[in-house]
């Protein structure tokens, strides 16, 4: 038949589209379906009910609850692993195989592991290796017998995106109270966003029966989903999974591969509930389901589920189960009620009234397996005695499928985390919120709620409370929920039945039987938490969905407590699997280019990283990158050099008190400092560390222009501003880094360059000394002279607007093309200022270092009342120090150069670490600052630096600066 | 995501802010015992409950109070710096003399 031997005509099967068949193969085997099949539904359109073996005793399982809820459906298509067979729909050519056999799906080899199962009890990870060194031998073993899937380490890359989304309210589930929320919520005026994981919306008014006849349901649906479609201001995220609940209404939506973050003002979370199956026997073999995964399959895909069936119920609902089965062709031989009377409702007295014998205060006690345990050929049913217990004399009864209705559990994960407090309820048997969150409304099965006039009514309420407090005032107030719930007689108190053979399963995906957690208890961990991580009851794939109630229940007993004083354990997001790919996709990386980063390409810059700005390391090939940045620096030494210096933090402060603030801020004293004069600024954080430095160039009593490092203006810039929300000083600080492109024209011509497009300030020495700063153009560009020398060469920092820096930089280079003018990059300025011993913050100190261990006492002003990290640092002066930053060199020249963190060593002492450390063009030797211990710090003394490979080389500590130590040079 | 409330910028997502420790009083950095000042330099109260902190809305770079209770993570109040910090702070009288 097309669509598979189990299905059904019209009108069975609203998810699917008959006039769209789709064929997919399952462990090479072709099946056909239809779009709107999930991949477990056209399985078992052609009685493929194995989709996979147990994790640990390598059981074959089938459909559990065709809710995409379950371990029992995880499958792989292609490189996708753990896939939920009964949530992923099919598509043309789907390659799906099934996962954890060996050998294949329907003979497993290492299925005989159950044998063994007595020998594997629970904690036997633990007990068996938390002493010793064999878990090392025996882990590789274990997890490749363990383990979900095949992971495609050559997988195609996807495409994931992100997206936000802002809602007045949001509504998460789209079942009945789901939709009626909605609606009520978007007639207050507000933007609803209406999110539910099925193509369909509707919920369980899609699959579930209400009535004798069956056909309200779907009706009320229709009405419902056709009244959302028609309002405008509601959003409607169909197929998507709310997996968590973040502060302040922050939810992670996942749809296929996007990954929205909506925020919305309130929340309604309408997640419905899980049907939670029963406890005996074999109650984990293909053929034993849910009765809403029976439902689900019939309705929604229209396949029959079964041949002939067994119902066991403790509900009402077990009676609409029923009869759909009767409707969808199953001959269902019994109903067995854990009730002693199942009432006299609609249904069930539509299901006698068809003749079915209904067995009242009756348990299913076990499934009869098939060969192989493939499915079940029969189920025995006994009268309950006690709680748990019958008499059992077993009446057996021949099916293939077994249904279990016999109760619900709140899907209260989003609840969870939005940090509501479940309580236990005696008279429903159930877990239901107790307090809920500010702004967070719950509506419908997972607040209790399961009569449907009191599910559309609470939903009702819960939407119109919801806009009202996202501020949605439009509507008027719906009646408040009276009269029965509904939540009593949905779910049996104690629907377990422990058999004395095992392979009763309260965890599927783990294989944990009653036992196991008998034992665990008596084993001393009789927490549930302790309880969950002992025996891993319900840290499955599924995590405890299904598992987690029938585990307190059993706790319960075994430790006499009352449930009412336990709780299930913590859920935490995700509610679902996240892909990587979701969570990493792409993100906001921002790269900051310089206004010449266009030149720097052109004339073959290697690129480096500093912060996010790009700088060129130096121009030239890669392989020549030491002979370009010797040849870079004695350009400068020797001639001209330009360096583009734009990523220099830049920072304006303005005001009267200007001068006493970067007195406050600074080491140094600037109150006298002269306009037009530059002086070094030394910053210090309040523990007296070294943070940052830069020079303040006074162009106006009350205009500072102050450089900080690259990557530390934003922090500096940050630092100034809250101190001076507290000083109140009359001050404005602007942070013009990006504003201002900078170049560094440097080495003994600068000056015959510059010379020659800069017209209106006298560049002469007398005029413009070195820490001189001038305003004026260059190349008819209005800039910032700065005479300062990190190179120790006569140089001109020249700042100019960003817009025009690229300008700037070609008069520059055009104006020193005869004088042989050569951009040069910052690894060619590492080696020139080393060679003048300037310091770089963050390399040659780090976050203790105060200003005397790296010798710069002389920028700190006697006499200020206060300056940041002053106070710190006059403690530290009343004690000794305990290393000094020197200059080394090294007097063996067939030494290697020693790199940035070697050690200095003195005896089996290290005494401190090499900082910085280059070969010197200009000097021709090794050059290095490095700490070393005080008595070392005296020139002429020699200490070791243990090098790559732990060879000893031995370092002479030298004044510095290295190169040109009377500064003449720079001062030219 | 958590949202703060910006006084300048109003609502938004906690991750434009950073955090600028707790509003504390400066000990007189001259008159002070090391003791003090060390305390006030290295421990943090770091107090379960009401605190009233600095924080700072990066993109603008504005620094406001912010009173939150770190037990429940509830953002009580945030409000500009000015409600704390009216006056001049001044350091001793050497400041004037050093301007000369």
């Amino acid at each position: 038949m097309r669509g598979g031997i189990n299905r059904l005509p019209a009108p069975f099967g609203r998810a699917i589209d008959r006039s769209r068949p789709i064929g997919i193969t399952f462990e090479e085997r072709d099946f056909d379906g239809y779009a709107g099949d999930s991949v477990a539904s056209v399985l078992a359109a052609d009685d493929q009910w194995i989709l996979s073996r147990s994790f640990k005793f390598r059981r074959p399982r089938g459909v559990l609850t065709m809710a995409g809820q379950d371990a029992n459906t995880l499958v792989q298509i292609g490189s996708e692993p753990n896939v939920l067979a009964d949530r992923r729909l099919i598509e043309p050519a789907l390659a799906v195989s099934a996962q954890n056999y060996d050998g294949s799906l329907e003979v497993d080899r290492g299925a005989l592991i159950q044998l063994f199962g007595r020998f594997l009890p629970v904690g036997f990870y633990y007990k068996a290796f938390y002493k010793g060194g064999s878990w090392k031998y025996w882990e590789r073993i274990i997890r490749n017998r363990a383990g979900l899937g095949k992971v495609d380490t050559y997988a195609h890359h996807g495409y994931f995106d992100k997206q936000y989304l802002f809602a007045d309210v949001a509504v998460v589930g789209g079942g009945p109270a789901g939709l009626s929320a909605a609606l009520q919520a978007a007639a207050g005026g507000g933007e609803v966003i209406l999110i539910d994981e099925w193509p369909l919306l509707g919920g369980a008014l899609n699959y579930a029966r209400i009535d004798r006849d069956g056909d309200k349901a779907a009706a009320l649906g229709d009405r419902l989903v056709d009244q959302i479609r028609a309002t405008k201001n509601i959003g409607v995220l169909r197929d998507a999974v709310c997996t968590g609940w973040f502060s302040d209404n922050w939810l992670a939506v996942i749809q296929g591969n996007r990954f929205y973050k909506l925020r919305a003002k309130s929340v309604v979370l309408a997640t419905g509930s899980l049907e939670q199956p029963a406890v005996f026997r074999n109650n984990d073999l293909p053929g034993v389901m849910n009765g809403t995964a029976a439902q689900r399959l019939i309705r929604l895909y229209g396949i029959r589920p079964g041949r002939k069936a067994v119902v066991a119920a403790a509900n009402e609902d077990a009676y609409g189960v029923t009869l759909d089965l009767g409707d969808a062709g199953c001959a269902v031989q019994a109903v067995v009620d854990l009730r002693r009377s199942a009432g006299d409702g609609a249904m069930v007295r539509a299901v006698r009234g068809r003749g079915i014998p209904i067995l009242e205060g009756h348990a299913v006690i076990e499934a009869i397996a098939a060969t192989g345990k493939h499915g079940i050929i029969a189920a025995s049913a006994a009268r309950i005695t006690s709680e748990g217990q019958t008499d059992g004399r077993a009446m057996t009864f021949e099916c293939d499928l077994l249904c279990m209705s016999t109760g619900y559990s709140p899907a209260g994960q989003i609840l969870h985390h939005a940090g509501t407090r479940f309580a236990y309820d005696h008279a429903t048997n159930m877990f239901a919120p107790a307090v809920l969150p500010p702004h967070v409304f719950a509506a419908g099965s997972v607040n209790g709620t399961y009569r449907l006039e009191a599910v559309l009514a609470e939903g009702r309420r819960a939407g119109w409370a919801a806009s009202q407090d996202a501020g949605c005032i439009g509507a008027s107030e719906p009646q408040a929920v009276t009269g029965d719930r509904g939540g009593e007689g949905q779910t049996h108190a104690w629907p377990i039945f422990p058999h004395k053979r095992g392979s009763d399963f309260v965890d599927f995906d783990e294989d944990l039987q009653v036992k196991d957690l008998v034992n665990g208890i008596a084993d001393g961990y009789d927490d549930i938490e302790l309880l969950k991580r002992y025996s891993t009851v319900g840290m499955g794939p599924s995590q405890g969905r299904h598992s987690a109630v029938a585990a307190v229940r059993v706790l319960a007993r075994e430790t006499k407590t009352d449930l009412s004083q336990l709780s299930v354990t913590t859920q935490r997001p995700p509610y679902m699997p996240e892909k990587f790919g979701h969570l990493a996709g792409r993100v906001f990386e921002p790269e900051r280019h310089t206004a010449m980063h266009h030149r720097h390409h052109e004339m073959g810059a290697r690129m480096m990283l500093a912060g996010l700005w790009y700088r060129p390391a130096f121009y030239g090939k890669a392989e020549q990158r030491d002979r370009a940045i010797r040849d870079e620096a004695l350009a400068v030494r020797n001639n001209v050099g330009l360096i583009d210096v734009s990523t220099l933090g830049g920072l304006d402060v303005r005001g009267p008190d200007a001068a006493e603030f970067l007195n406050r801020l600074y080491t140094f004293a600037y109150a006298k400092q002269p306009v037009g004069r530059s002086r070094y600024v030394l910053m210090c954080d309040q523990s007296g560390a070294i943070i940052d430095d830069g020079v303040a160039c006074r162009f106006l009593d009350e205009h500072f222009y102050v450089t900080a490092t690259t990557s530390g203006v934003d922090a500096v810039y940050r630092l100034m501003l809250q101190w001076n929300a507290q000083w109140r000083l009359d001050i404005d600080v602007a942070n013009v880094t990006a504003a201002y492109a900078g170049v560094n024209i440097a080495g003994p011509r600068s000056r015959e360059v510059l010379s020659k497009i800069c017209h209106d300030v006298d560049l002469s020495p007398e005029a413009f000394p070195y820490m001189g700063v001038r305003m004026g153009s260059v190349a008819g560009i209005p800039t910032r002279l700065l005479r300062v020398g990190f190179v120790g060469e006569l140089g001109y920092e020249i700042h100019a607007p960003a817009s025009q820096g690229e300008a700037l930089w070609d008069a520059l280079m055009a104006a020193g093309g005869t004088a042989g003018i050569r951009p040069f990059g910052v690894e060619a300025q590492r080696v020139l200022r080393l060679e003048k011993g300037h310091i770089i913050i963050s390399q040659d100190t780090d976050g203790l270092t105060h200003p005397h261990e790296a010798d710069m006492a002389w920028a700190i002003a006697k006499n200020k009342p206060y300056f940041m990290g002053g106070r710190s640092i006059a403690i530290q002066m009343k004690k000794p120090l305990t290393r000094k930053l020197v200059g080394f060199t090294v007097d063996d020249h067939s030494a290697p150069v020693p790199e940035e963190c070697h050690l200095t060593i003195r005896g089996s002492e290290i005494t401190g670490r090499v900082t910085s450390a280059v070969r010197s063009p200009a000097l021709g030797r090794t050059i290095g600052l490095a700490y070393v211990a005080p008595d070392q710090a005296v020139a002429g003394q020699i200490f070791d630096i243990r090098i790559e490979g732990g060879r000893m080389i031995q370092g002479r500590v030298v004044p510095i600066p290295f190169y040109d130590p009377e500064n003449k040079r720079q001062e030219m | 995501m958590k949202i703060m409330n910006c006084p300048l910028n109003g609502p938004r997502n906690i991750s434009e802010f950073v955090w600028g420790g707790e509003v504390r009083e400066m000990p007189d950095p001259v008159a002070c015992s090391d003791r003090e000042w060390a305390e006030y330099v290295f421990i943090e109260n770091n107090k379960a409950g009401f605190v009233r902190e600095w924080w700072c809305h990066v993109p603008t770079s504005f620094w406001f109070i912010a009173e939150r209770n770190t037990v429940t993570e509830e953002i009580v109040r945030t409000y500009p710096a000015g409600e704390l910090f009216s006056r001049r702070v001044e350091f001793g009288a050497k400041t004037k003399d050093e301007q000369r």
